[in-house]
């Protein structure tokens, strides 16, 4: 139907045949309404079905199909053609991750930290089922809700210079998902949790560079959730001088 | 999978050093364009008289009590704030051998600074004045 082509350079890595990665030129068919990751599925299908790519839901859900476009961290389902074309567009995969193969990298660093924070409602007391549910306030929901917004799509920690230096940093999305435990009313967790936060892997490793906040595809503003959480740990400093534990 | 063991946590100093950076970061961004305004512009202008600026004046101000404490203040704070993020800076352009040093240097400097103007400061307030105020 539609003459135009777009370029699209594919940084390829197969661990079994290639020493190291090289990039891989794609000529595809260009319209306006086709996101990054329709692009990668028409090159799989048409022109080389050798490369691979993670995706699912294909609606900024799943968080799956992070990857950098010309350097910047997106979500290959929620980047379109249309905000490069004519310019050629690079993929790589997402940055300071290993890479498993092609644009998939290996996420297991970025789990471990997201289960290192206690990710669940530590209650104060077990409450029996007959003792019927938790009851919230509006008030008390918005002091969490956009912390829990997080598809654990990575692109934060590909954004974070912190990370890239010295992965021990516990990173963005998990620290903002540790806020968003930690600010819930249900939750009696924070004492355990505020000994991740206050260490220098913890919220310390931070220097509010913010480029998470900016790439996030969920508006979670993880960078927000880690200055929160400095103030609790300073505050949390503070009582530890009078009453060590 | 994850260990079930409980692993052990240390607690950072951090809180200390950015409580510092962020309030002399605060008077930094407050009130350094301010000074620079009224000193580098408005004074060598003529816009403001440069007599409320003379030497006798800033001193007269300089050994009140609330007045070396405002002046403690503004040179102290954003030396804590500079020095600090000298010492994050110098580990984001990966300069990492002897960051304990680096620390000591850093916010040593920051503290003797803070402990030489508070000295002259001191000094200051409790010498005779010379103009006779
Ligand atoms: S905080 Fe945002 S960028 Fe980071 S993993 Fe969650 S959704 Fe992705
Ligand atoms: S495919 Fe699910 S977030 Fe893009």
């Amino acid at each position: 139907m539609s003459e135009l082509t777009i370029e699209i350079d594919v940084l390829r890595y197969r661990p079994e045949m290639d020493n190291e990665p090289f990039t891989q030129t794609f000529e595809v068919p260009y319209t306006a309404e086709m996101s990054i990751l329709e692009a990668l599925q028409y090159i799989k299908d048409h022109l080389d079905s050798t490369v691979s790519f993670r995706w699912s839901c294909r609606m900024a859900i799943c968080g799956s199909c992070g990857l950098m476009v010309n350097s910047v961290p997106k979500l290959g389902c929620k980047a379109f053609l249309r905000d490069y074309y004519p310019q050629k567009i690079s993929l790589e995969p997402l940055a300071n991750f290993p890479i498993e193969r092609d644009l998939v990298v290996v996420m297991d660093d970025f789990i471990k930290k997201l289960e290192e924070i206690k990710p669940y409602i530590i209650p104060e007391k077990e409450k029996c089922l007959s003792e019927g549910t938790y009851q919230q306030t509006p008030e008390q929901m918005a002091k969490f809700k956009q912390f829990s917004m997080c598809i654990n799509c990575g692109l934060c920690y590909a954004a974070c210079p912190q990370y890239a230096l010295d992965n021990k940093f516990t990173g963005p999305a998990a620290l903002a998902l540790l806020a968003r435990y930690n600010r819930d009313s249900r939750d009696n967790g924070e004492a355990e949790r505020m000994k991740i936060v206050n260490q220098e892997e913890g919220v310390w490793g931070c220097t509010f560079v913010g480029y998470c906040s900016v790439v996030c595809p969920k508006d979670v503003d993880p960078a927000a959730a880690i200055q929160l959480l400095k103030v609790e740990s300073s505050k949390d400093y503070l009582i530890g001088m009078f009453k060590p534990d | 999978m994850s260990k079930t063991t409980e692993k052990t946590y240390k607690r950072s100093h951090e809180p200390v050093f950015w409580g510092l950076f962020g309030a002399g970061g605060m008077l930094t961004a407050f009130l350094t364009p301010v000074m620079i305004l009224i000193t580098g512009l408005l004074i060598p202008l003529g816009i403001i008289d440069q007599h409320y600026f003379s030497y006798e004046k800033i001193h007269g101000f300089a050994t009140t009590w609330y007045g070396s404490v405002i002046v403690l203040v503004l040179v102290a704070l954003p030396f804590w704030h500079t020095l600090h993020r000298i010492f994050h800076a110098l580990h984001d352009i990966g300069i990492n051998r002897g960051r304990d040093w680096q620390q000591v240097i850093c916010y040593g400097f920051a503290f003797a600074v803070s402990v030489f103007v508070f000295t002259l400061l001191l000094q200051m307030l409790t010498a005779p004045s010379l103009f006779g105020f």
